[in-house]
């Protein structure tokens, strides 16, 4: 296991990077932001970084994939959150084709991953019931009706819900709201009778929205995984998509780094460069070693995910936790060591603050992080 | 040529030979051996552990065997690294001469020099002191005043160092010394080893908070250094001087690597181990906020020991950051002391006893506890303070502009 990229990594991060700088820089957020766009991303965008092969990067050569590794996206996560590039790749690619490939039947993986590579299917996972990261408790229920189930409830802060072609809910089939036990994961097409989806604004300008199941009938065969025992297969999948997000806040946070140190450089008062000032130096160097630590605990977690394995909860909260952290800290100081500029929604940095705060809360903060990594240590 | 495999193999079976069984135990502090002449083992083991693991030249494996060092490459010490870990085997010798002098002697001393100190430090036969600190020169170390004047082939040296640690234990100190009056501060300063039993040479300790004295005042009055003690060139010993640093930084950053901060099972003397032993709780630590501020200092050691090997590796491949020594020597030394401080709350008034009076009052492991939190507040003082290492991050590594009033001036 290694702690630096190898070869084939560094080249995929220098051609992501070329093509987020040329293709999607902030401005591309802020033109859709601006021209509310209904997508809230841009399609096109999507098919050329689908032709890159950014969509089947994780899913198997088998089902249409290029089995490059988990290493690859890593990469390229880093650089679409340099430029806070809105894509489908964490819905559909980190949790979506994570949760198929991990738990789905032969036939769901045929059905469903290829076209996720192909760029022709866009999904979005259902999970959340309340303004926190609960992942057990879980109120929407599925109960059996003839040869399937039928769906009830709602969720919250689905990323990508209004663009997904497909849903996958996670529901309640036995036990009470917070057991482990009882829930499971369903695949619901969007235009399924009795599931409606409502865009919602969030700060970041990004995806989400409020999803409804009123009496949602699905067959046997939507059930993904095991009946009841949905939990472990999606603790993995969102193990596998913290560890994700956590390489797009390393790159946000390291890009609202680079503009600050830019600006300590480059603006005068009191006759110098305000970088000579020691209040910001300290601060600028403290936000240096927090983020060395972070690229270590991102490189480390992707490791494991495409080597042993067997750490991967535990550095998937180590991973989500520190870059919460850091990044929460390092995007205050980007507003902060502007000035009055940074407070300027026509200034790109208030975009940084605005995703790091929702990327924070996306699949656990900081706290619960450190709870659950306290549990994992039997602590 | 030996493969790794055969290296490996042949590296175990020595070990399992040669490696004392009581060397095979955590170090105690009193056992640690640090050399010199007037050396005493109060464990025997110690000192045949030594002499092999010398013997061998594996007290500094890396070092040219031409003087007597092991000339292993770095694969093959990490091999032995490994396999030294493997076993538990204690460190056969802790010693400035090897964490700080010999690395610059080798770099930049002469042969007949290297051919002098180098056996002798890694033999464990010489005792080395760092004499760089003055009173009035600590963070602005260039600005030394310690005088050295040539006199025929000899330096007379006058002048005072300060919080030179073991000096009153050492039998030789590397010393830095003002040997231009005129230049500019850096550029008159020279680097010189001397016997601390030259006549002239004094030392007062000190006591320290903890309580133990580790460190002196050392006196120079009128002491006579042959001229050919003086390593690389004459009044360019800055560079020397900070070279020397960069390895101080790095051995002392290995202070943050103190806990098993990747081992997943409940060790009873890990922080969170003894929080929830002081307080009877199982499966659980039943205070929440110390069990959230032991979580995120057992993250930030996770992440620090992944960014020392990441650094290592980097190293390797030549394209590590230039100052990283600097960051994790600061990191290192936040988050030990960060851990002390979790270890006195862990123990409440446990951690807070001096001495027992009555036997039981305190065990010896709670007193060592409350003894080196007080010495871990040094951790971000000695080497160069966590501001001064900030200023080299923020200077070397980032590039942000000196303030214009501080640029050097001339002579002071
Ligand atoms: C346990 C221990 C062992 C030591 N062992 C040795 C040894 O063996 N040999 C040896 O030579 N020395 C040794 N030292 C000395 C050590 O290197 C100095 O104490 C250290 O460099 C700081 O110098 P000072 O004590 O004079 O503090 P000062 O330099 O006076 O610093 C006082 C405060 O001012 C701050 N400060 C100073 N300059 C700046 C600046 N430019 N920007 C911001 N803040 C600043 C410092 O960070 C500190 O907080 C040891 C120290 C300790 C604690």
């Amino acid at each position: 296991m290694s702690m630096v990229l190898n070869e084939d990594q560094s080249m995929l991060q220098q051609s992501a990077r070329d093509f987020c700088q040329a293709n999607a820089p902030v401005s591309e957020l802020r033109r859709i932001r601006d021209s509310q766009d209904p997508d809230g991303f841009s399609r096109e965008l999507w098919q050329q970084m689908v032709a890159l092969g950014w969509a089947g990067m994780t899913i198997p050569e088998q089902f249409g994939g290029f089995g490059f590794g988990y290493g690859g996206l890593e990469v390229v996560l880093e650089e679409t959150g340099r430029n806070l590039v809105p894509s489908p790749l964490v819905a559909t690619v980190l949790l979506c084709a994570t949760a198929v490939n991990l738990g789905g039947s032969q036939a769901h993986k045929s059905a469903l991953l290829p076209r996720i590579a192909a760029g022709e299917l866009l999904m979005a996972l259902a999970l959340e019931e309340t303004a926190f990261h609960q992942p057990t408790r879980i109120a929407c229920s599925a109960q059996r009706r003839e040869a399937g189930f039928v769906l009830n409830g709602q969720k919250t802060f689905v990323l990508d819900g209004h663009i997904a072609d497909k849903l996958i809910v996670v529901a309640r089939t036995s036990g009470a709201r917070d057991d482990r036990d009882g829930i499971s994961l369903f695949v619901v097409d969007r235009d399924a009778q009795g599931l409606s989806i409502s865009r919602s604004q969030m700060v970041d300008s990004r995806n989400a929205a409020n999803v409804r199941l009123h009496d949602v009938h699905v067959g046997a065969d939507a059930l993904l995984g095991e009946l009841d025992k949905g939990d472990e297969l999606l603790e993995r999948t969102l193990d596998v998509a913290r560890i994700g997000i956590a390489a797009e806040m390393l790159g946000s946070a390291q890009e609202v780094f680079d503009r600050i140190i830019d600006y300590l450089k480059q603006r005068e008062q009191f006759g110098v460069l305000i970088g000579a000032f020691q209040g910001l130096q300290h601060r600028a160097a403290t936000m240096y070693s927090e983020l060395e630590l972070c690229r270590s605990v991102v490189r480390r977690a992707f490791a494991e995910l495409d080597g042993a394995q067997e750490d991967v909860p535990a550095l998937a909260s180590v991973a989500k936790a520190k870059l919460s952290e850091v990044l929460g800290l390092i995007s205050n100081e980007g507003v902060q060591m502007h000035g009055g500029i940074g407070m300027t929604d026509e200034f790109d940095i208030g975009f940084y603050l605005k995703r790091a705060r929702v990327v924070q809360a996306l699949l656990g903060d900081a706290a619960f992080h450190r709870d659950r990594y306290a549990s994992l240590n039997g602590f | 040529m030996q493969s790794i495999e055969e290296f490996r193999a042949s590296t175990r079976a020595w070990l399992e030979e040669n490696c004392p069984p009581s060397m095979r135990t955590a170090m105690q502090e009193d056992e640690v051996v640090w050399g010199g002449r007037n050396s005493s083992f109060k464990n025997p083991d110690s000192k045949l552990w030594l002499e092999r693991m010398a013997g061998k030249g594996w007290t500094t494996p890396t070092w040219p065997q031409e003087y007597g060092g092991g000339g292993l490459n770095k694969e093959e010490n990490l091999v032995l690294l490994q396999e030294l870990q493997r076993i538990g085997a204690r460190q056969a010798l802790n010693s400035f001469g090897i964490s700080m002098l010999g690395p610059v002697l080798l770099e930049y001393g002469t042969h007949e020099q290297k051919a002098e100190h180098i056996p002798k430090i890694l033999r464990g036969e010489i005792r080395w002191c760092q004499g760089y600190s003055e009173p009035g020169s600590g963070s602005d170390l260039a600005s030394l005043s310690t005088k050295a004047v040539l006199d025929g082939d000899h330096y007379v040296l006058n002048g005072a160092k300060v919080w030179t640690s073991y000096a009153d234990k050492a039998d030789w100190i590397f010393c830095l010394v003002r040997t231009d009056f005129e230049a500019a501060k850096h550029s008159g300063i020279s680097f010189i080893l001397f016997d601390m039993q030259t006549q002239g040479v004094s030392t007062r300790p000190i006591r320290l908070i903890s309580g133990s004295s580790p460190f002196c005042e050392t006196f120079f009055d009128d002491v006579r250094v042959p001229a050919r003690n003086l390593v690389g060139t004459l009044n360019d010993g800055w560079t020397i001087a900070k070279r020397l640093l960069q390895h101080e930084r790095t051995m002392i950053s290995g202070f943050g690597l103190s806990d098993k901060a990747s081992g997943r099972s409940l060790d009873a003397s890990s922080v969170e181990g003894q929080a929830m032993q002081a307080r009877g709780d199982t499966g659980r630590l039943s205070d929440p906020v110390l069990r959230d501020d032991i979580a995120r200092y057992k993250i930030d050691a996770e992440a620090f020991a992944f960014t020392s090997q990441r650094s290592m590796e980097e190293a390797k491949l030549n394209k590590g950051p230039n100052a990283t020594s600097s960051m994790l020597k600061n990191y290192g030394c936040e988050l030990n002391k960060r851990r002390y401080e979790l270890l006195l709350q862990a123990l409440g008034t446990q951690g807070l006893g001096w001495a027992s009076v009555q036997h039981e009052d305190f065990s010896v492991e709670q007193l060592r506890v409350t003894r080196e939190w007080l010495r871990s507040k040094g951790n971000s003082i000695e080497g160069g303070t966590a501001e001064i290492q900030l200023n080299v991050i923020a200077k070397r590594v980032l590039g942000l502009p000196d303030m214009p009033m501080l640029t050097t001036k001339k002579g002071s």
